[in-house]
């Protein structure tokens, strides 16, 4: 296989049995998507099955810089009054 | 009666081990890292069903048979596997060409024994189903796109698949056991799992802009234990550590 511009990266991320969420649980090369799903099967779902795959190619992917994250990032640390932390949520509402 | 359910059992476990052992052979050597572990992985999904058969296999024979001698210590008159199975990997479009011709011919004998009046066959074939429809998808993928893919890629998988064609048909013969198995409920139909895989295959060759072969004379002996050169070489390199240490444990 020594055409490898043929073979983007793709980024992977998974929905575990008992997860919310989709993680992030690292990368891969495919040709195209079904590929990229089948891979991410066999090189991430391993021992513990997931239940949900996402593929996307790095190159969809937009990432803050780290340069900019005090800029992006600190203002709301000494803000207390934009932190949502006092009000008491019934258990009933579940995960917000 | 017990007899053809025991050479039927070995039959579909001698399949399953001799193809795993033939895959474990690309461990380390696939052409890029994701693949390596995609065939790893399906090696060991072969060694899985070839352990429940083998073990189903041992309590068949009795006399004091267990899974590990029967993997171990039969010789190659004893093996039962299709000879497709056997043959040498060759690169990596020559494995996909006969992955996809087995898998395919599997997801469908599978699929009629999940309909087996023996209840070990059935829970195999339960188990089994899942795992052989993934890789029949996993190789007919990887068909489509060696077939319509590069010049270079497009010539060698349809050689591969040229080469393979005569080893097809020993897959849906059906001797005196078969025959017995089918009679008994236990086994599969092998004529109606030939018209599923002929139209399946037509559809993904075409689909890959392949040349489905002329079916000409084919290839048998394997289910009755007479094999090619390269069964030889294979048992002796899988079998040769337990039986120059036959009271060795992991």
């Amino acid at each position: 296989m020594s055409n490898k511009d043929n073979w983007k990266i793709w980024e992977v991320f998974i929905r575990s049995r008992n997860g919310l969420s989709h993680k992030h649980v690292g990368s891969l090369h495919a040709p195209d998507a079904e590929m990229a799903i089948k891979n991410a099967r066999d090189v991430y779902t391993r021992r513990s099955e997931g239940i949900s795959i996402w593929v996307v190619p790095s190159e969809s992917i937009t990432a803050s810089s780290p340069d900019e994250s005090e800029p992006l990032f600190t203002p709301a640390d000494d803000k207390v009054y934009r932190h949502p932390t006092f009000y008491d949520i019934p258990d009933e509402v579940g995960h917000m | 009666m017990q007899n053809e359910l025991l050479q039927y059992t070995l039959r579909l476990g001698d399949n399953a081990l001799i193809l795993g052992q033939r895959l474990a052979e690309w461990c380390g050597h696939g052409p890029i890292l994701e693949q390596d572990i995609a065939l790893s992985n399906i090696a060991l999904d072969q060694l899985g069903q070839a352990r429940m058969l083998m073990q189903y296999a041992a309590e068949l024979k009795g006399e004091g048979a267990t899974e590990d001698k029967m993997a171990f210590f039969r010789d190659v008159t004893e093996y039962k596997n299709l000879l497709l199975l056997e043959l040498k990997n060759g690169d990596w479009g020559n494995t996909i060409a006969r992955q996809f011709l087995f898998d395919t011919y599997n997801y469908f004998l599978y699929t009629e024994l999940l309909n087996s009046k023996d209840d070990h066959i059935r829970a195999v074939a339960q188990k089994a189903i899942k795992e052989i429809t993934y890789h029949a998808q996993w190789s007919a993928e990887w068909v489509i796109r060696l077939g319509d893919g590069t010049e270079e890629s497009h010539k060698r998988i349809q050689n591969s698949i040229n080469e393979l064609w005569e080893w097809t048909g020993e897959m849906f013969m059906m001797d005196a056991v078969d025959e017995a198995m089918l009679k008994a409920g236990i086994g599969a139909d092998l004529n109606k799992v030939k018209a599923d895989w002929e139209e399946k295959v037509s559809q993904i060759l075409e689909m890959a802009t392949l040349e489905k072969p002329e079916s000409g004379w084919m290839q048998s002996g394997g289910k009755q234990g007479e094999h090619t050169e390269y069964l030889g070489y294979l048992l002796a390199e899988m079998q040769h550590l337990p039986r120059m240490y036959p009271e060795a444990s992991w």
